[in-house]
């Protein structure tokens, strides 16, 4: 009885138990002093022990990660920073020179500010605050110059615009850097252009055109959105799929059914079918083993509280790597700023 | 940062320019010191960006100590997450 007690506790403690209805053991208990004879306050050398990192797929623009041994609270910290507070350099200001295209100044600024720019915004510093004017270190400035006119050798019958007009489609590819100041000394070797080439801005017809100048600043995605690092980020906790009786033969086919492809695996012993839970991993969970009553009771669904697969996917501004050691960076920032006022305002 | 309590058992900080990211961590942090009775943090509005931080210890310890323990642990579990991150990003590019 002791040790199905001690089980009950660990479970609750290790795991999040998704029911029929609901989920429960949501929240964090392990604090000190809610669980007589477990050691829960904080210890760092503990955590350096359990806590590991794997990595388990790195492509072009996308991370796949898992962080074992950590909580919630800080896990959802490095998922709200990579979204919200990572600095990123986007267009601010549109500065129209001509704009005789049908879309409207607004929403053509509106569109150039949501184009990645492939700029390290490390390299730059934020713009003060009434500064209108922008300098060298804080400014990108990129200039679209494009007009439309018609293609005299096209053919008399044709529609496709393609034949019949030059530049009527405008691309990021369009936008060219103007350097400020000192920054071809300063960044001798660099090309600051959009990520993507081939984003359409506008349509043109012949005779319309546009000449603007744009203002590129640093600025966090808690401002603009347009300025937020990663196409997304976000994380899930590792599945953990529980049989808790072996289930054979035909309730092992609808078992293997009920969940994602690859969950749940039928091995043949002795003639027989059985199932066996082969990578709960892959599961999203869709909870169909809680419509067959037959096998509502035999499985129990949980996830593992303190393993997060994170998956981050860059806009291709900073790879998702980087984009990853950036946030738990502000992190750090963040609690240093409070440390520092702590020391340097006397408390009454 | 701006504290008022009663005696020095129980304050309540008012962090400015800070939600959830930071709170609800630092609380987690807090929560782990055995020294703490209660440990909490509300956001008074969400219009505004503060968070109310209230920390009560029991005995007479000040309540300032766990909150700079708090952050100390918090920025020791992140150079420890930021090393680990690396190390194994580093062994990933190695191995592919």
């Amino acid at each position: 009885a002791a040790m199905a007690a001690k089980r009950g506790t660990d479970e609750m403690r290790e795991r999040v138990v998704l029911g029929e209805f609901g989920v429960r053991n949501v929240h964090t208990t392990d604090f000190p002093g809610n669980y007589p004879g477990y050691e829960d306050a904080w210890d760092q050398r503990r955590f350096e022990e359990a806590f590991r990192v794997d990595i388990i797929r790195e492509e072009e623009g996308t991370l796949e990660f898992d962080m074992v041994g950590i909580d919630a609270a800080i896990a959802n910290a490095f998922r709200r920073i990579l979204l919200a507070e990572v600095p990123t350099m986007a267009v601010e200001k549109v500065f129209v020179y001509n704009n005789t295209s049908i879309v409207q100044d607004e929403i053509l600024a509106h569109r150039l500010g949501l184009i990645p720019i492939r700029a390290d915004p490390r390299l730059f510093e934020y713009r003060n605050q009434g500064d209108e004017e922008g300098t060298e270190i804080d400014t990108l400035q990129f200039q679209l110059k494009i007009k439309c006119s018609r293609n005299p050798q096209a053919a008399k019958e044709s529609s496709d615009p393609n034949e019949l007009y030059f530049n009527h489609k405008v691309y990021s590819k369009h936008m060219t850097w103007v350097p400020l100041g000192n920054q071809t000394d300063l960044f001798p070797d660099a090309d600051f252009r959009p990520v993507h080439d081939d984003i359409l801005i506008a349509l043109l017809r012949p005779g319309q055109e546009i000449d603007v100048l744009m203002h590129c600043v640093k600025g966090i995605g808690k401002d603009h959105a347009k300025f937020s690092p990663v196409a997304t980020a976000s994380y899930r906790l590792l599945p953990d799929i529980t049989l808790l009786q072996p289930i054979e033969d035909e309730a092992a086919e609808m078992l293997q059914k009920c969940f994602s492809p690859g969950v749940i695996e039928i091995q043949n012993i002795k003639g027989k079918k059985v199932a066996r839970v082969a990578n709960a991993r892959l599961d999203t969970f869709s909870r169909e083993v809680f419509r067959h009553e037959g096998l509502k009771n035999l499985v129990r669904l949980a996830r593992v509280r303190n393993h997060y697969i994170f998956s981050v996917e860059s806009t291709g501004i900073l790879p998702p790597d980087v984009l990853v050691s950036e946030a738990i960076k502000i992190l750090m920032g963040k609690c240093q700023r409070f440390l520092n006022e702590l020391d340097s305002v006397p408390m009454e | 940062v701006q504290a008022d309590g009663t005696d020095g058992n129980c304050v309540t900080f008012v962090l400015h320019d800070e939600d959830h990211t930071l709170g609800n961590s630092l609380r987690y942090m807090v929560m782990k010191n055995p020294d703490v009775e209660f440990c909490g943090y509300c956001i008074t509005h969400p219009s505004e960006s503060k968070i109310n931080f209230r920390i009560q210890t029991r005995g007479t310890l000040p309540a300032v100590e766990p909150f700079r323990k708090g952050l100390n642990d918090l920025m020791g579990v992140c150079q420890h997450v930021l090393d680990t991150f690396e190390r194994s990003m580093k062994e990933y590019r190695a191995q592919r």
